[in-house]
């Protein structure tokens, strides 16, 4: 355990005012859509209104003619790439798929799938101009489920896909891009065991990140072919490396400023309009602005998948699980990577298991290649999961929380993906919301209480930072981690910790490609661990050089120097009698005792520490109208550390009232066409206010040794638990087992009335 | 002799059956080296798309990490996040 | 295509301007007069973000036309602190850490001024409910109650 753990602190775990609150309460914050280039014309998209079709021909000629279009550009305008896999962003990518997503080429593969752009000197003349383009369509048939694109006679959207992951290569492509399969023990010898089995199958249909703030971007491509990009992004290092592989340019080429990004949740972890806009700006001579219009957004930009999750759990009837199998379809999308690889690798990762296997398929089909979202793959496989283990529980008389304590993941479990669990702390987590005082309120008639866990892996990867030291003893923090949910804050908050002065003695900013060494994409739940510690890297460094002035100043050894409550003191009476010197007197003399003082540190983080989630919920069920109150969520979550409390509180509240989304109403539903009906936030629900309580937090800190003040990652899990806890509270309201999302009123009516248990039945 | 745990379903085409191998190496560099002796063309495709566990600790895009005498290693899916 | 003359006070001050038929105010604000702290989010008034207050009632200013605009009175984000000092319900927001990404905040805050400029004791229900149209994804709008309900306190006098 790094030392600085087990100091008292000063300012870690402290709620300090974050430092660019104050532009964000006053419109002064600029987002993508705010940023301007002198100069800048306007550009927009034609979108195919087919889920699945060849493109004939386009006609760009009207636009091209009319007064005020300056660009018009089409997939000719983009280098046809070949197939090349890399690990890039938040999951696999093939950059040839990545440019085709974002231009399609001979084939549109879904509603929304953008096959020209346009640049004009407004916004007006460019959406005439995007109208005016004539695009013939030869349109085929689709398929969108992820069970029918699954069969052998389904619409083939690929010639090429052929799955991998069997035993041998099949002869014959199909829309399943992918077998995966994890296994460990004996599952028939398992399930022989078993007193009890629940066997069911679950569905879940895709649903967006529904960020509020659109994609949004400025893009110029200058004469001498140096960019400049700024743009709302969870990572302005991955814009710039997709721009420079789908454009064909040098890294070094471009630069990418990050605006302050209105929410992302893994939806921004990709490019979709920077691009086109530098290569429209290419054709145009001057600067182009792109913002989706909200429809675009949910029409062209990935959510994650829908998925359909069988399950068969076996136990003894002393509560021990024997068995867990699940066998999970995902979408993809209209191109192979639906996360159905950590949907498999997640589902029964709180269980200590002797008999274990997930089976997973990545199926394309006719809808919006997938993009992130919020531990993409967890909420789908563990609403199967945790709603089968509840099941489970009552089939053998057990209190759902005290099954799951007795099967806990805990240090020493090996997981089924392989890996041993170290520094855990899921059972402390169970036993925090077990004792919750929320559990003591008594349920009225048609009212329930559900609960369920959930894990995240959470990353590591690249980071860099600079600390440098202002004339005055003030400070300068520079990361490379986009901003999206208060982590700036808690990068000055370490800085400051180490370096025993105020916080709001440290600023820190978020620096673009050309100012700060490169960095992982915001996302995975990494910032705090990974950026938070090339942050304490680069301030380490710089207490050693300003140990190293105070020597120099007293004429005495280094190592006779020690740094405390922002001070240089002499250690111990042999090294002599001197005034403490604090940051202040040192910085002042920089110029004279060797130059500026500042670091900095880029690291490849690993070994961050998983999270685990549990999460209890009553709920009101009214058996007339099918809808569902959520009367009392407790989220309690095993945080390692909490460096700034409120926004650790703030990022399991905002993803356990996402996942309360995903759970009672948001779909995407799309017409016989496959055209997407409900692509606006009417429509699209997403929770609001007067649909929700209070969400009470419990943080839990096992700290992980592996971050120098304990830190994991919270950001993802709290999204995993929400849907399972929400059915597993219905079942217990009503006796309904509900097994597919979302659980909207009709259905939830529906499912009522063919129980036996509707409104009718209540009159009675 | 490290232990290195083949089960995920990315190693199939190079070791098929081959559940389990005993590997001498000291980081990961060397252990991917003699992987690739034993299943040519496994060390590409654990370097592009997985990530590897050392005594239950995951590490990823990373070949300098240091492995011990006895440690378990276990190679899964690259992990990414939202 | 003619353009409006429109007249109005935005944020006290008048101002004068011209846009075409089909600009909202919003675009107006945003790209004709620099005032980008409303923001869109939606364009179809669903979600809040492009809050502004016309004539004493919260509207979105994404359903309102720019000529709409004509001899009324708008208070936008960039309105609600004075020169030197920020609006309780701005402290409270930053104070209770009632916002993630920001994007949601400008049209919160406007509404919640207009919640407690009518109604300066709303129970949580009325509050939530007022700002049920103002959608944010990020907070769970927990900590955009403890602001809400401390703001309104601040307002009455009353200690925070």
């Amino acid at each position: 355990m790094n030392d600085v753990t087990l100091r008292e602190l000063r300012v870690v775990g402290t709620r300090p005012v974050r430092p660019d609150g104050v532009d964000k309460v006053v419109g002064r914050a600029m987002f993508g859509g705010d940023a301007v280039m002198p100069g800048m014309i306007f550009g927009a998209t034609v979108r195919s209104p087919h889920a699945h079709a060849r493109i004939k021909k386009i006609d760009t000629s009207k636009a091209e003619a009319m007064k005020g279009v300056k660009a018009v550009v089409t997939s000719a305008d983009f280098p046809d790439i070949p197939s090349e896999e890399a690990f890039v962003g938040e999951g696999p990518m093939n950059f040839r798929d990545l440019s085709r997503n974002l231009m399609a080429r001979d084939k549109v593969l879904y509603d929304g799938h953008v096959v020209a752009a346009v640049a004009a000197t407004s916004n007006s003349i460019a959406r005439a101009a995007a109208e005016s383009i004539e695009v013939e369509y030869e349109v085929l048939p689709h398929v969108i489920d992820e069970i029918e694109a699954a069969k052998g006679d389904a619409p083939l959207l690929h010639e090429d896909l052929f799955t991998s992951g069997l035993e041998t290569k099949p002869s014959t492509p199909s829309n399943v891009a992918k077998r995966i399969e994890f296994v460990k023990g004996d599952l028939e010898a398992g399930f022989a065991a078993a007193d009890k089995i629940v066997e069911r199958t679950y569905k879940t249909a895709p649903v967006h990140q529904a960020y509020i703030e659109p994609h949004a971007c400025v893009a110029a491509y200058n004469a001498d072919g140096q960019c400049q990009v700024i743009c709302s992004s969870q990572g302005q290092f991955m814009v710039r490396a997709y721009c420079a592989k789908l454009l064909g340019l040098d890294i070094s080429e471009i630069r990418v400023t990050p605006a302050e990004i209105g929410g992302g949740f893994g939806g921004k972890t990709l490019v979709y309009l920077e691009p086109l806009a530098l290569a429209l700006s290419k054709k145009a001579g001057r600067p182009v602005r792109m913002i989706m219009d909200r429809t675009e957004v949910f029409r062209g930009t990935g959510p994650t998948s829908g998925g359909t999750v069988k399950v068969k759990i076996g136990a003894k009837m002393d509560g021990t699980i024997t068995a867990a199998d699940a066998e999970m379809y995902f979408q993809a999308g209209a191109y192979p990577g639906s996360p159905v690889q950590p949907g498999c690798m997640t589902c029964f990762a709180m269980y200590d298991l002797e008999n274990a296997r997930t089976i997973g398929f990545d199926v394309v089909s006719n809808r919006p290649k997938v993009a992130a979202y919020r531990a993409p793959g967890a909420p789908i496989s563990t609403f199967a999961t945790e709603s089968a283990i509840d099941e489970l529980a009552r089939e053998i008389g057990m209190d759902p929380i005290d099954f799951r304590l007795k099967n806990a993941a805990k240090d020493g479990t090996k997981a089924l993906y392989g890996p041993t669990f170290q520094n855990i702390g899921l059972i402390q987590t169970l036993e925090a919301a077990k004792n919750h005082p929320n559990l003591k309120e008594k349920l009225g008639p048609d009212q329930g209480r559900g609960v369920a866990s959930g894990f995240w892996f959470n990353i590591g990867g690249e980071s860099s930072a600079s600390l440098n030291i202002n004339e005055d003893g003030t400070a300068v923090l520079v990361s490379g981690s986009p901003d999206i949910g208060g982590s700036r804050a808690s990068m000055a908050m370490m800085a400051s910790e180490i370096l025993g002065i105020d916080v709001s003695r440290v600023r820190p900013i978020v620096g673009d490609t050309s100012s700060v060494g490169f960095t992982h994409l915001t996302g995975g739940s990494r910032v705090t661990f990974a950026t938070g510690t090339a942050v304490c890297e680069a301030t380490e460094e710089v207490v050693k050089i300003l140990k190293g002035r105070a020597a120099k100043i007293w004429e005495i050894d280094e190592e006779a120097v020690e740094w405390r409550e922002g001070h240089a003191y002499p250690a111990g009476d042999n090294a002599g009698k001197f005034e403490p010197l604090s940051l202040a007197d040192l910085a002042a003399k920089a110029a004279r005792t060797g130059g500026p003082i500042a670091a900095k540190a880029s690291v490849n983080a690993q070994g961050a520490g998983p999270g685990w989630g549990v999460h209890v919920v009553d709920v009101e069920v009214d058996r007339e109208t099918g809808h569902v109150k959520i009367l009392r969520y407790t989220a309690a979550q095993d945080v390692g550390r909490a460096i700034h409390p409120s926004y650790v509180e703030g990022q399991i509240q905002g993803g356990a009232v996402q996942g309360i989304g995903w759970a009672l109403n948001e779909e995407y539903i799309y017409d016989k066409n496959g055209r997407l009906d409900n692509a606006g936030f009417l429509d699209y629900r997403v929770p609001v206010a007067s649909d929700l309580p209070k969400i009470d937090t419990v943080m839990i800190e096992v700290p992980n040794p592996r971050h120098p003040f304990g830190a994991k990652g919270v950001g993802e899990v709290p999204i995993v638990p929400p849907m399972a806890a929400i059915a597993n509270a219905i079942y217990d309201a009503t006796g309904v087992r509900m097994t597919s999302l979302p659980m909207s009123p009709p259905k939830l009516r529906a499912a009522l009335d063919a129980a036996g248990v509707g409104a009718k039945v209540a009159a009675e | 002799m490290a232990t290195v745990h083949l089960g995920a379903t990315l190693c199939r085409p190079y070791c098929g059956d081959v559940r389990e191998v005993q590997v001498e190496a000291r980081n990961i560099s060397q252990m991917l080296r003699e992987l690739d002796k034993k299943f040519p063309g496994i060390a590409k495709q654990i370097d592009e798309s997985m990530a590897i566990a050392i005594d239950g600790v995951i590490f990823q895009d990373t070949v300098i990490e240091p492995i011990e005498p006895d440690s378990e290693v276990h190679l899964i899916p690259k992990i990414a996040g939202g | 295509m003619a353009k409006t003359h429109v007249t109005c006070t935005i944020n006290g001050e008048e101002v004068e301007y011209l846009c075409e038929p089909q600009q909202t105010l919003l675009d107006v604000l945003r790209d004709d007069l620099g005032l980008t702290g409303s923001k869109e989010g939606c364009g179809s008034g669903d979600c809040g973000a492009c809050s502004v207050i016309a004539d004493g009632s919260l509207v979105c200013s994404c359903l309102m036309f720019g000529s709409e605009a004509d001899g009324m009175e708008i208070t936008t984000i960039e309105g609600i602190a004075t020169a030197d000092k920020l609006h309780p319900v701005q402290e409270q927001f930053l104070k209770h850490a009632a916002l993630q990404c920001g994007f949601c905040t400008p049209g919160l805050i406007v509404a919640t001024k207009a919640l407690l400029d009518k109604h300066p004791n709303p129970t949580d229900e009325e509050a939530r409910y007022w700002l049920a149209g103002n959608l944010c994804r990020c907070t769970g709008y927990d900590k955009i109650m403890n602001a809400v309900h401390a703001a309104a306190a601040q307002i009455r006098g009353e200690t925070v």
